[in-house]
């Protein structure tokens, strides 16, 4: 450690003004500050001053999406040998996990970071540290078999469009991650959609065994043939087919557990998200048209996305709503449409990634009117004082 | 009626001031990227390059003889019943230019279906008519309008080619992207085929023009 802040503060004053390397400064600054917590103060005018900074606040959500990484990787291995009816070991199972997971973590990173740093040194600012937590998020929800250069042309585009547009980390409408899905879900609809893209090799058909399917849960929900949607346990657990990081409810409950215990993620807008999908289903329930809404919600809630997203996505501080009442209202709406979007809509299988950047969009607007309503319950209470 | 910067003397045909009008709409006017005007008919006439040009010579002769005819008649024209003189003579010049393309290219005009007609509702004409014919004489509102016409369609042929070729890989509808590409993995954006991938082609267009232009940037 000591080496490395010796070696860091030798090299500085290349990059300080009128260095070697000045016009490198962001990206040095983004280095040095993501290895050692800087020990710039702020002199005047009141900050709030709290312990940790922007970096290792991401930290913290890197390591709640530890866990879904971890048992996406064994989950790609487990799936893999599954469909070829090999026997296989832990040790294998992770290999192959690795294999086909760590280059699109690698990809998400090298090309969203790549356009952070760019755009940091055209406008001159410091690299924004948004990007570590979007770039995690992106290989999260992708399935294994996408191409490596669709997760590169996405992640650019969602820091485009999606972030630098809008003036860069903080300033984003909608979540980067879910961007980047949408953008594969409508420009590369047949890569994200389907039955055999969610097992590593089953497009290409290499030694499937008879009779396996790859198939979802919630695409065989979606075809009516909910009796052989898997048994709660698997669903719990995770030992099905899905995006990389979805499959395991488990291992997204104990980032839940991160997330709320450092304060970082809202639970108002978990639990709210909980009691809208919750909501939504028992009215399914009580109608029962067709046999998806029979569904126990137990079941609908445990499948597919929907408990990733309210955990990891709809709580981005950024694009969420800001205020507590304004929280609740977000997250029952996103919970209640991503359900709905999923059982109304046949060509939308999950309604998870919709639902949450629909409320992206109307997260503004919730606060305005939850800011709205308060100023007039105040202002009422205050003239009836000057009235009595 | 007397615009002080309308010179009365007679002046050259291609003055300074001319040239300005029918320069100024490709980069500091443009209609669409500057003025945001036309933009429905911008996002649906560019998936390909074809449709987007004849609409594009479409627009630019409405605009120009439009503007022309009511430059020519300004005069005359009781104020209170303008809007309804300009629609008048820019739907007969739709009309016209409709059948035109009929008659000539019939699958382009398929293909652009409403939007031809449309061009009676586009901001762009009434803005000009408005704007620069009612106030000026006929020759620069002719200029005025070929201006204009052709700043809207810069901007449509952007777009289109950008569509035309992420969208379905294809050139004035002939492929241009390798076999090979494809074998390799590589597919067509199926967004690019969609609106709203238009929308954001243009507003990627506005970003660079705007960061490039000084005069454009708000303080």
């Amino acid at each position: 450690m000591k080496a490395l802040r010796n070696y860091l503060d030798k090299i500085k004053p290349h990059f300080r003004e009128g260095g070697k390397f000045e016009k490198l400064h962001s990206t040095f600054d983004a280095f040095e500050t993501f290895l050692f917590v800087p020990d710039k103060t702020t002199f005047r005018g009141s900050h709030i001053r709290d312990a940790i900074d922007m970096k290792r606040t991401m930290s913290v959500v890197i390591m709640a999406m530890m866990p879904a990484l971890l048992f996406g990787i064994w989950n790609t291995g487990y799936q893999h040998f599954l469909s070829t009816g090999q026997q296989a070991g832990f040790w294998q199972m992770i290999g192959y996990g690795l294999q086909k997971v760590i280059p699109i973590v690698a990809v998400s990173y090298i090309a969203g970071l790549g356009v952070e740093f760019v755009f940091a040194q055209i406008r001159k600012h410091e690299v924004n540290e948004g990007y570590l937590v979007s770039g995690m998020l992106i290989p999260l929800v992708m399935p294994v078999d996408i191409p490596l250069w669709m997760v590169a042309v996405a992640s650019i585009f969602a820091v485009i469009i999606g972030k630098e547009a809008f003036g860069g980390t903080g300033m984003n409408v909608f979540n980067p991650a879910l961007l980047a899905r949408a953008f594969i879900f409508f420009a590369y609809p047949a890569k994200i959609t389907g039955d055999t893209i969610w097992i590593g090799g089953l497009s290409k058909g290499d030694g499937v065994i008879d009779g396996f399917s790859g198939a979802t849960p919630l695409s065989k929900a979606a075809s009516g043939a909910i009796d052989q949607i898997p048994s709660l346990h698997d669903l719990f657990f995770g030992f099905i087919p899905g995006s990389i990081g979805e499959t395991s409810k488990l291992a997204i409950l104990i980032g839940a557990a991160i997330l709320i215990i450092t304060g970082i993620g809202s639970w108002r807008i978990m639990l709210s998200g909980l009691l809208g999908g919750l909501t939504i289903t028992l009215i399914f329930n009580a109608f029962a048209a067709n046999s998806y809404m029979t569904l126990s919600p137990l079941t609908q809630l445990l499948m597919g996305s929907f408990l990733f997203g309210m955990v990891y996505m709809a709580t981005d501080p950024v694009t969420a709503a800001q205020t507590n009442r304004g929280k609740w209202i977000y997250g029952f709406l996103a919970g209640f449409f991503a359900i709905m979007i999923r059982v109304f809509n046949p060509a939308y299988p999950e309604g998870t990634m919709l639902a949450i950047l629909l409320m992206n969009a109307f997260a503004p607007l919730i606060d305005h009117f939850v800011v709205e309503a308060n100023i007039r319950k105040r202002l009422k209470r205050s003239t009836t004082v000057v009235k009595s | 009626m007397s615009d002080p910067n309308i010179v009365k003397d007679r002046e050259p045909l291609f003055s300074t001031k001319i040239l300005k009008l029918l320069k100024n709409p490709f980069n500091l006017e443009n209609p669409i990227t500057v003025q945001v005007l036309g933009i429905c008919s911008a996002l649906a006439v560019t998936v390909q390059l074809k449709p987007a040009i004849v609409m594009a010579l479409s627009v630019t002769i409405v605009t120009a003889f439009s503007n022309l005819i009511i430059s020519a008649l300004r005069n005359t024209i009781p104020s209170r019943i303008r809007i309804i003189v300009q629609l008048a003579v820019v739907a007969a010049l739709v009309i016209i230019v409709d059948q035109l393309l009929k008659a000539f290219v019939y699958d382009v005009s398929k293909k652009l279906s409403v939007f031809v007609g449309l061009i009676i509702t586009n901001c762009i004409l009434m803005g000009r008519l408005e704007a620069f014919a009612m106030g000026n004489k006929p020759w620069p509102s002719f200029v005025d309008g070929i201006g204009n016409g052709l700043g809207y369609g810069l901007i449509l042929v952007i777009v289109a080619f950008v569509r035309e070729l992420l969208g379905s890989g294809k050139f004035f509808g002939i492929p241009v992207i390798p076999k090979i590409f494809y074998q390799w993995g590589y597919m067509d954006n199926g967004l690019m085929i969609l609106p709203p991938m238009a929308l954001i082609t243009i507003g990627i267009i506005i970003w660079v023009q705007r960061s490039r232009t000084r005069e454009l940037q708000e303080k």
